[in-house]
Protein backbone atom coordinates (compact mmCIF):
# COMPACT_ATOMS: atom_id res chain seq x y z
CA UNK A 1 0.00 0.00 0.00
CA UNK A 2 2.80 2.55 1.24
CA UNK A 3 4.15 2.38 -2.22
CA UNK A 4 1.45 3.87 -3.69
CA UNK A 5 0.77 6.41 -1.49
CA UNK A 6 4.04 7.90 -2.77
CA UNK A 7 4.00 11.21 -4.48
CA UNK A 8 4.67 10.20 -7.99
CA UNK A 9 5.14 13.56 -9.64
CA UNK A 10 7.46 14.20 -6.96
CA UNK A 11 9.38 11.78 -7.60
CA UNK A 12 9.19 12.00 -11.18
CA UNK A 13 10.52 15.84 -10.66
CA UNK A 14 13.57 15.36 -8.58
CA UNK A 15 15.06 12.54 -11.22
CA UNK A 16 14.45 15.14 -13.91
CA UNK A 17 16.48 17.65 -11.39
CA UNK A 18 18.80 14.93 -10.76
CA UNK A 19 19.75 14.15 -14.46
CA UNK A 20 19.73 18.04 -15.32
CA UNK A 21 22.05 19.32 -12.38
CA UNK A 22 24.44 15.94 -13.30
CA UNK A 23 24.56 16.91 -17.04
CA UNK A 24 24.98 20.63 -16.44
CA UNK A 25 27.87 20.13 -14.00
CA UNK A 26 29.49 17.96 -16.45
CA UNK A 27 28.72 19.99 -19.26
CA UNK A 28 29.92 22.86 -17.52
CA UNK A 29 33.21 21.01 -16.15
CA UNK A 30 33.93 20.12 -20.10
CA UNK A 31 33.16 24.39 -21.34
CA UNK A 32 35.14 25.17 -18.32
CA UNK A 33 38.32 23.44 -19.51
CA UNK A 34 37.67 25.07 -22.90
CA UNK A 35 37.44 28.07 -21.27
CA UNK A 36 40.87 27.50 -18.65
CA UNK A 37 43.01 27.33 -22.05
CA UNK A 38 41.21 30.66 -23.70
CA UNK A 39 41.72 32.65 -20.49
CA UNK A 40 45.08 31.24 -20.65
CA UNK A 41 45.57 32.70 -24.08
CA UNK A 42 44.16 35.62 -23.51
CA UNK A 43 46.26 36.01 -20.43
CA UNK A 44 49.93 34.78 -22.44
CA UNK A 45 48.91 37.04 -25.20
CA UNK A 46 47.91 33.97 -27.70
CA UNK A 47 44.76 33.05 -29.39
CA UNK A 48 44.14 29.58 -27.53
CA UNK A 49 42.46 26.69 -29.02
CA UNK A 50 40.68 27.92 -32.55
CA UNK A 51 40.45 25.07 -35.14
CA UNK A 52 37.47 23.15 -33.70
CA UNK A 53 34.33 24.63 -34.94
CA UNK A 54 33.48 28.22 -34.60
CA UNK A 55 36.00 29.75 -32.24
CA UNK A 56 37.15 26.29 -31.33
CA UNK A 57 33.88 25.56 -29.66
CA UNK A 58 34.09 22.01 -30.08
CA UNK A 59 37.33 21.59 -28.87
CA UNK A 60 36.40 19.72 -25.28
CA UNK A 61 33.82 17.41 -27.24
CA UNK A 62 37.44 16.69 -29.15
CA UNK A 63 39.18 16.58 -26.16
CA UNK A 64 36.96 14.26 -24.55
CA UNK A 65 36.57 11.86 -27.68
CA UNK A 66 40.23 11.51 -27.82
CA UNK A 67 40.26 10.50 -24.03
CA UNK A 68 37.73 7.66 -24.41
CA UNK A 69 39.74 6.40 -27.43
CA UNK A 70 42.93 5.98 -26.02
CA UNK A 71 43.98 2.98 -24.49
CA UNK A 72 43.30 2.01 -21.06
CA UNK A 73 46.80 1.31 -19.71
CA UNK A 74 46.60 -0.48 -16.23
CA UNK A 75 50.48 -0.52 -15.07
CA UNK A 76 51.66 -4.76 -13.91
CA UNK A 77 52.32 -3.48 -10.62
CA UNK A 78 50.05 -1.45 -9.69
CA UNK A 79 46.92 -2.95 -7.39
CA UNK A 80 44.16 -2.94 -9.86
CA UNK A 81 40.92 -3.00 -8.03
CA UNK A 82 41.99 0.23 -5.93
CA UNK A 83 43.28 1.69 -9.41
CA UNK A 84 39.90 1.93 -10.98
CA UNK A 85 38.26 2.70 -7.49
CA UNK A 86 40.41 6.08 -7.32
CA UNK A 87 39.38 8.31 -10.09
CA UNK A 88 35.52 6.78 -9.73
CA UNK A 89 35.50 8.06 -6.32
CA UNK A 90 36.96 11.01 -7.13
CA UNK A 91 34.38 11.65 -9.70
CA UNK A 92 31.50 10.69 -7.18
CA UNK A 93 32.30 12.58 -4.61
CA UNK A 94 32.93 15.68 -6.64
CA UNK A 95 29.12 15.07 -8.48
CA UNK A 96 27.97 14.75 -4.88
CA UNK A 97 28.09 17.84 -3.47
CA UNK A 98 25.89 19.78 -5.96
CA UNK A 99 22.90 17.78 -4.02
CA UNK A 100 22.19 20.83 -1.53
CA UNK A 101 23.14 23.46 -3.30
CA UNK A 102 19.42 25.30 -3.97
CA UNK A 103 20.14 26.50 -7.87
CA UNK A 104 17.58 28.70 -7.84
CA UNK A 105 13.80 29.78 -6.02
CA UNK A 106 10.71 27.11 -6.29
CA UNK A 107 9.04 27.08 -9.92
CA UNK A 108 5.24 27.08 -10.30
CA UNK A 109 3.97 24.21 -12.26
CA UNK A 110 0.15 24.23 -12.71
CA UNK A 111 -0.59 25.08 -8.78
CA UNK A 112 2.73 22.94 -7.59
CA UNK A 113 5.71 24.19 -6.07
CA UNK A 114 8.95 22.42 -7.60
CA UNK A 115 12.18 23.79 -5.68
CA UNK A 116 15.14 24.15 -7.80
CA UNK A 117 17.27 22.09 -5.11
CA UNK A 118 17.86 18.51 -5.46
CA UNK A 119 17.64 17.86 -1.47
CA UNK A 120 16.79 20.84 1.01
CA UNK A 121 18.30 19.13 4.31
CA UNK A 122 18.72 21.12 7.83
CA UNK A 123 22.55 19.96 7.53
CA UNK A 124 23.34 21.29 4.38
CA UNK A 125 26.64 22.59 5.21
CA UNK A 126 27.88 19.60 7.24
CA UNK A 127 26.79 17.46 4.30
CA UNK A 128 29.07 19.64 2.16
CA UNK A 129 32.25 18.98 4.67
CA UNK A 130 31.74 15.07 4.40
CA UNK A 131 31.95 15.09 0.71
CA UNK A 132 34.65 16.92 0.21
CA UNK A 133 36.73 14.86 3.19
CA UNK A 134 36.00 12.39 1.00
CA UNK A 135 37.86 13.51 -2.15
CA UNK A 136 40.65 13.23 -0.18
CA UNK A 137 40.49 9.18 -0.84
CA UNK A 138 40.20 9.81 -4.74
CA UNK A 139 43.54 11.36 -4.64
CA UNK A 140 45.01 8.87 -2.22
CA UNK A 141 43.84 5.40 -3.59
CA UNK A 142 44.63 6.83 -6.85
CA UNK A 143 48.15 7.98 -6.19
CA UNK A 144 49.02 5.02 -3.59
CA UNK A 145 47.80 2.26 -5.81
CA UNK A 146 49.48 3.54 -9.10
CA UNK A 147 52.56 1.81 -6.98
CA UNK A 148 54.60 4.92 -9.09
CA UNK A 149 57.07 6.99 -6.66
CA UNK A 150 55.57 10.22 -8.24
CA UNK A 151 52.44 9.20 -7.70
CA UNK A 152 52.83 8.37 -4.10
CA UNK A 153 54.33 11.57 -2.94
CA UNK A 154 52.60 13.32 -5.12
CA UNK A 155 48.86 11.96 -3.22
CA UNK A 156 50.46 12.07 0.26
CA UNK A 157 51.58 15.38 -0.26
CA UNK A 158 47.22 16.36 -1.87
CA UNK A 159 46.13 14.55 0.81
CA UNK A 160 48.16 16.37 3.29
CA UNK A 161 47.44 19.73 1.89
CA UNK A 162 43.47 19.29 1.13
CA UNK A 163 43.21 18.42 5.55
CA UNK A 164 45.45 20.82 6.48
CA UNK A 165 43.04 23.65 4.51
CA UNK A 166 39.96 22.06 5.58
CA UNK A 167 39.98 22.91 9.54
CA UNK A 168 40.32 26.45 8.14
CA UNK A 169 37.81 26.10 5.76
CA UNK A 170 35.48 24.70 8.94
CA UNK A 171 36.32 27.31 10.96
CA UNK A 172 35.50 30.28 8.64
CA UNK A 173 32.36 29.18 7.80
CA UNK A 174 31.21 28.46 11.68
CA UNK A 175 31.48 32.11 11.75
CA UNK A 176 29.04 32.61 9.03
CA UNK A 177 26.61 29.84 10.73
CA UNK A 178 26.48 32.26 13.83
CA UNK A 179 24.60 35.01 12.05
CA UNK A 180 22.51 32.52 9.99
CA UNK A 181 21.49 30.37 12.49
CA UNK A 182 20.88 27.30 9.92
CA UNK A 183 22.93 24.98 8.49
CA UNK A 184 20.42 24.86 5.19
CA UNK A 185 21.89 26.53 2.52
CA UNK A 186 18.29 27.13 1.21
CA UNK A 187 17.82 29.28 4.67
CA UNK A 188 21.22 30.85 4.40
CA UNK A 189 20.10 32.23 0.78
CA UNK A 190 16.58 33.59 1.60
CA UNK A 191 18.31 35.28 4.24
CA UNK A 192 20.87 37.01 2.55
CA UNK A 193 17.47 38.28 0.46
CA UNK A 194 16.61 42.22 0.95
CA UNK A 195 18.93 44.41 2.30
CA UNK A 196 19.63 47.97 1.63
CA UNK A 197 22.03 49.53 -1.00
CA UNK A 198 19.43 47.31 -4.21
CA UNK A 199 20.39 43.93 -1.59
CA UNK A 200 23.70 44.18 -1.59
CA UNK A 201 24.08 45.34 2.24
CA UNK A 202 21.77 41.72 2.64
CA UNK A 203 24.99 39.54 1.65
CA UNK A 204 27.15 37.53 3.98
CA UNK A 205 30.89 38.98 2.40
CA UNK A 206 29.46 42.36 3.97
CA UNK A 207 29.55 40.87 7.49
CA UNK A 208 31.87 37.92 6.88
CA UNK A 209 35.06 39.82 4.63
CA UNK A 210 37.83 37.95 6.45
CA UNK A 211 35.76 34.50 6.49
CA UNK A 212 34.97 34.51 2.91
CA UNK A 213 38.80 35.40 2.13
CA UNK A 214 40.08 32.16 4.51
CA UNK A 215 37.31 30.22 2.45
CA UNK A 216 37.95 31.82 -0.74
CA UNK A 217 41.99 30.72 -0.19
CA UNK A 218 40.92 27.13 1.20
CA UNK A 219 38.92 26.60 -1.81
CA UNK A 220 41.77 26.77 -4.04
CA UNK A 221 43.91 24.53 -1.67
CA UNK A 222 40.75 22.14 -1.67
CA UNK A 223 40.40 22.15 -5.65
CA UNK A 224 44.17 21.73 -5.99
CA UNK A 225 44.59 24.92 -7.80
CA UNK A 226 47.20 26.98 -8.28
CA UNK A 227 49.26 28.10 -6.20
CA UNK A 228 48.45 25.12 -4.36
CA UNK A 229 48.81 22.53 -6.83
CA UNK A 230 51.51 20.76 -5.65
CA UNK A 231 50.08 17.46 -6.04
CA UNK A 232 50.27 17.80 -9.44
CA UNK A 233 53.35 19.70 -10.08
CA UNK A 234 54.54 19.13 -13.05
CA UNK A 235 58.33 20.84 -12.74
CA UNK A 236 58.54 18.13 -9.57
CA UNK A 237 56.21 15.31 -9.99
CA UNK A 238 55.86 14.75 -13.64
CA UNK A 239 52.25 14.61 -13.41
CA UNK A 240 51.43 14.05 -10.09
CA UNK A 241 49.28 11.92 -8.56
CA UNK A 242 47.68 10.31 -12.26
CA UNK A 243 50.72 10.39 -13.50
CA UNK A 244 50.07 6.35 -14.44
CA UNK A 245 46.16 6.93 -15.47
CA UNK A 246 45.27 7.31 -19.47
CA UNK A 247 42.02 7.11 -21.11
CA UNK A 248 38.84 7.55 -19.33
CA UNK A 249 40.54 7.57 -15.84
CA UNK A 250 42.86 10.42 -16.42
CA UNK A 251 39.84 12.08 -17.67
CA UNK A 252 37.76 11.38 -14.68
CA UNK A 253 40.66 13.46 -12.46
CA UNK A 254 40.85 15.88 -14.82
CA UNK A 255 37.13 16.32 -15.11
CA UNK A 256 36.63 16.10 -11.49
CA UNK A 257 38.99 18.81 -10.60
CA UNK A 258 36.80 21.07 -12.93
CA UNK A 259 34.01 19.86 -11.50
CA UNK A 260 34.79 20.77 -8.16
CA UNK A 261 36.36 24.21 -9.01
CA UNK A 262 32.50 25.28 -10.46
CA UNK A 263 31.00 23.59 -7.13
CA UNK A 264 32.99 25.42 -5.24
CA UNK A 265 32.31 28.45 -6.94
CA UNK A 266 28.58 28.18 -6.70
CA UNK A 267 29.00 27.60 -3.38
CA UNK A 268 30.97 30.56 -2.02
CA UNK A 269 28.21 32.75 -4.54
CA UNK A 270 25.79 30.70 -3.13
CA UNK A 271 26.90 31.39 1.38
CA UNK A 272 28.65 35.00 0.78
CA UNK A 273 27.06 36.38 -2.53
CA UNK A 274 23.57 35.84 -2.15
CA UNK A 275 22.78 32.67 -4.05
CA UNK A 276 20.14 32.98 -6.52
CA UNK A 277 19.36 36.84 -5.22
CA UNK A 278 19.15 39.31 -7.80
CA UNK A 279 20.86 42.57 -7.27
CA UNK A 280 19.16 45.66 -7.65
CA UNK A 281 15.49 43.89 -7.80
CA UNK A 282 12.79 42.83 -5.23
CA UNK A 283 11.91 39.48 -6.45
CA UNK A 284 8.06 39.51 -4.27
CA UNK A 285 7.51 42.39 -6.40
CA UNK A 286 8.95 40.68 -9.63
CA UNK A 287 7.46 37.74 -9.35
CA UNK A 288 3.78 39.34 -8.76
CA UNK A 289 4.41 40.97 -11.84
CA UNK A 290 5.83 38.56 -14.07
CA UNK A 291 5.08 35.28 -12.33
CA UNK A 292 7.20 33.16 -9.80
CA UNK A 293 8.61 31.08 -13.16
CA UNK A 294 10.46 33.66 -14.49
CA UNK A 295 11.98 35.28 -11.24
CA UNK A 296 13.19 31.38 -10.87
CA UNK A 297 14.65 31.89 -13.68
CA UNK A 298 16.82 35.11 -13.71
CA UNK A 299 17.54 33.82 -10.19
CA UNK A 300 19.10 30.79 -11.66
CA UNK A 301 20.98 32.87 -14.37
CA UNK A 302 21.71 35.21 -11.48
CA UNK A 303 23.40 32.39 -9.44
CA UNK A 304 25.40 31.28 -12.69
CA UNK A 305 26.77 34.44 -13.81
CA UNK A 306 28.51 35.05 -10.11
CA UNK A 307 29.81 31.04 -10.46
CA UNK A 308 31.50 32.44 -13.83
CA UNK A 309 33.00 34.89 -12.74
CA UNK A 310 34.47 32.93 -9.55
CA UNK A 311 35.93 30.32 -11.93
CA UNK A 312 37.14 33.51 -13.72
CA UNK A 313 38.92 34.56 -10.71
CA UNK A 314 40.50 30.98 -10.26
CA UNK A 315 42.09 31.07 -13.72
CA UNK A 316 43.59 33.85 -13.05
CA UNK A 317 45.15 33.05 -10.49
CA UNK A 318 46.05 30.53 -11.97
CA UNK A 319 47.97 32.08 -14.89
CA UNK A 320 49.21 34.48 -12.51
CA UNK A 321 50.61 33.47 -9.50
CA UNK A 322 53.78 30.99 -9.15
CA UNK A 323 53.21 27.99 -7.11
CA UNK A 324 54.05 27.65 -3.41
CA UNK A 325 56.70 25.97 -1.59
CA UNK A 326 55.47 23.05 0.16
CA UNK A 327 56.61 24.60 3.44
CA UNK A 328 55.17 27.75 2.38
CA UNK A 329 52.11 25.81 2.09
CA UNK A 330 51.75 24.41 5.59
CA UNK A 331 52.82 27.28 7.58
CA UNK A 332 50.25 29.59 5.40
CA UNK A 333 47.45 26.87 6.66
CA UNK A 334 48.53 26.47 9.64
CA UNK A 335 50.26 29.19 11.38
CA UNK A 336 48.24 31.96 9.64
CA UNK A 337 44.99 30.66 8.26
CA UNK A 338 43.83 28.94 11.22
CA UNK A 339 44.74 31.18 13.94
CA UNK A 340 43.09 34.44 11.93
CA UNK A 341 39.77 31.88 11.17
CA UNK A 342 39.87 30.94 14.94
CA UNK A 343 39.76 34.89 15.76
CA UNK A 344 37.20 35.76 13.60
CA UNK A 345 35.09 33.06 14.50
CA UNK A 346 35.23 34.39 18.53
CA UNK A 347 34.95 37.96 17.33
CA UNK A 348 31.55 37.33 14.99
CA UNK A 349 30.90 35.30 18.06
CA UNK A 350 30.90 38.16 20.41
CA UNK A 351 29.52 40.59 18.22
CA UNK A 352 26.75 38.58 17.06
CA UNK A 353 25.63 37.82 20.53
CA UNK A 354 26.41 41.76 22.11
CA UNK A 355 24.29 42.65 19.14
CA UNK A 356 21.52 40.05 20.03
CA UNK A 357 20.61 41.88 23.53
CA UNK B 1 12.60 13.23 0.16
CA UNK B 2 15.39 14.79 0.76
CA UNK B 3 17.47 11.81 1.75
CA UNK B 4 15.89 9.74 -0.65
CA UNK B 5 16.32 12.16 -3.49
CA UNK B 6 20.42 12.00 -2.66
CA UNK B 7 20.13 8.51 -2.84
CA UNK B 8 19.33 8.67 -6.01
CA UNK B 9 21.82 11.04 -6.94
CA UNK B 10 24.71 8.82 -5.58
CA UNK B 11 23.20 6.31 -7.75
CA UNK B 12 23.12 8.60 -10.53
CA UNK B 13 26.87 9.46 -9.95
CA UNK B 14 27.80 5.83 -9.49
CA UNK B 15 26.43 4.26 -12.59
CA UNK B 16 27.51 7.67 -14.63
CA UNK B 17 30.97 6.97 -13.37
CA UNK B 18 30.80 3.20 -13.97
CA UNK B 19 29.56 3.90 -17.42
CA UNK B 20 32.56 6.41 -18.34
CA UNK B 21 34.78 4.23 -17.15
CA UNK B 22 33.97 0.79 -18.78
CA UNK B 23 33.08 2.56 -22.05
CA UNK B 24 36.75 3.07 -22.88
CA UNK B 25 37.45 -0.73 -22.38
CA UNK B 26 34.32 -2.05 -25.45
CA UNK B 27 35.65 1.28 -27.85
CA UNK B 28 39.13 0.02 -28.04
CA UNK B 29 41.12 -3.08 -27.49
CA UNK B 30 43.61 -3.15 -25.31
CA UNK B 31 47.12 -4.78 -25.82
CA UNK B 32 49.57 -5.59 -23.01
CA UNK B 33 53.43 -6.38 -22.73
CA UNK B 34 55.99 -5.98 -20.36
CA UNK B 35 57.03 -2.80 -21.05
CA UNK B 36 53.97 -0.99 -21.21
CA UNK B 37 52.84 -2.27 -17.80
CA UNK B 38 56.23 -0.75 -16.16
CA UNK B 39 55.55 2.04 -13.66
CA UNK B 40 56.57 5.64 -15.81
CA UNK B 41 59.47 6.85 -13.74
CA UNK B 42 61.07 9.49 -16.55
CA UNK B 43 61.97 6.76 -18.42
CA UNK B 44 64.68 5.44 -16.37
CA UNK B 45 63.61 1.70 -14.93
CA UNK B 46 62.33 1.95 -11.43
CA UNK B 47 64.63 1.64 -8.62
CA UNK B 48 63.62 -0.67 -5.19
CA UNK B 49 59.52 -0.76 -3.77
CA UNK B 50 57.50 2.50 -4.07
CA UNK B 51 55.35 1.30 -1.13
CA UNK B 52 58.09 2.48 1.53
CA UNK B 53 58.39 4.93 4.82
CA UNK B 54 57.87 8.52 3.67
CA UNK B 55 58.34 11.33 5.73
CA UNK B 56 56.90 11.18 8.96
CA UNK B 57 55.68 14.92 9.03
CA UNK B 58 52.66 13.84 6.99
CA UNK B 59 51.67 11.58 10.16
CA UNK B 60 52.04 14.02 12.31
CA UNK B 61 49.73 16.97 10.19
CA UNK B 62 47.37 14.29 9.86
CA UNK B 63 47.19 13.39 13.56
CA UNK B 64 47.27 17.02 14.71
CA UNK B 65 44.22 16.94 11.90
CA UNK B 66 41.97 14.65 13.93
CA UNK B 67 42.17 16.58 16.64
CA UNK B 68 41.23 19.94 14.88
CA UNK B 69 38.72 18.09 13.24
CA UNK B 70 37.12 16.35 16.08
CA UNK B 71 36.88 19.64 17.52
CA UNK B 72 35.31 22.03 14.64
CA UNK B 73 32.31 19.20 14.78
CA UNK B 74 31.93 20.48 17.98
CA UNK B 75 31.49 23.59 17.16
CA UNK B 76 28.92 23.36 14.59
CA UNK B 77 26.31 22.83 17.03
CA UNK B 78 27.31 25.88 19.15
CA UNK B 79 27.65 27.94 16.32
CA UNK B 80 24.13 27.40 15.22
CA UNK B 81 22.45 27.77 18.03
CA UNK B 82 24.72 30.81 19.32
CA UNK B 83 22.02 33.70 19.95
CA UNK B 84 19.92 31.16 22.30
CA UNK B 85 22.78 29.61 24.18
CA UNK B 86 24.47 33.18 25.13
CA UNK B 87 27.53 34.53 26.89
CA UNK B 88 27.94 31.76 28.84
CA UNK B 89 28.59 29.26 25.98
CA UNK B 90 31.06 31.64 24.59
CA UNK B 91 33.28 31.92 27.96
CA UNK B 92 33.18 28.24 27.53
CA UNK B 93 34.06 28.17 24.25
CA UNK B 94 37.53 30.37 24.87
CA UNK B 95 38.32 28.12 27.73
CA UNK B 96 37.69 24.63 25.27
CA UNK B 97 40.01 26.72 23.29
CA UNK B 98 42.50 28.00 25.58
CA UNK B 99 43.03 23.80 26.41
CA UNK B 100 43.35 23.24 22.52
CA UNK B 101 45.70 26.29 22.16
CA UNK B 102 47.60 24.80 24.90
CA UNK B 103 48.41 21.64 22.78
CA UNK B 104 48.61 23.27 19.40
CA UNK B 105 51.27 25.53 21.52
CA UNK B 106 52.61 22.24 23.03
CA UNK B 107 52.68 20.19 19.15
CA UNK B 108 54.55 23.83 17.81
CA UNK B 109 57.11 23.42 20.88
CA UNK B 110 57.84 19.86 19.72
CA UNK B 111 58.68 20.82 16.12
CA UNK B 112 55.96 19.04 14.60
CA UNK B 113 54.21 22.16 12.69
CA UNK B 114 57.46 22.64 11.01
CA UNK B 115 58.16 21.41 7.85
CA UNK B 116 61.84 20.26 7.36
Amino acid sequence: MDLLLVDWALVFEKLILIVIVVLASLGIALYTTFAERKVAAVIQDRRGPNRAGPFGLLQPFADGLKLIFKEDIIPLTSNKALFVLGPGLAMVTALLTSAVIPWGSALDLDGRTVPLQIADINIGVLYIFGVVSMGVYGVMIGGWASNNKFSLLAAIRGASQIISYELAMGISLIALLMLTGSLSLKTIVEQQMGGGWGGLLGWNIIYQPLGFLIFLICAFAECNRTPFDLSEAESELNFGYHQEYSSMKLGFFLFAEYINMFISSALMATLFFGGYDIPFVNEANLAQSWGPNIVAFLGVIALLVKTVLFIFFFMWVRWTVPRFRYDQLMDLGWKKLIPLALANMLITGAVVLWLNK
Amino acid sequence: MGPASMIVLIIAAVVFSLIAIFASKFVLKATRNKQKGEPYECGVPTQGKTWVRFNVGYYLFALIFLIFDVELIFLYPWAVAVKQVGWIALVEIIIFFFILFIGLLYAHKKGALKWT
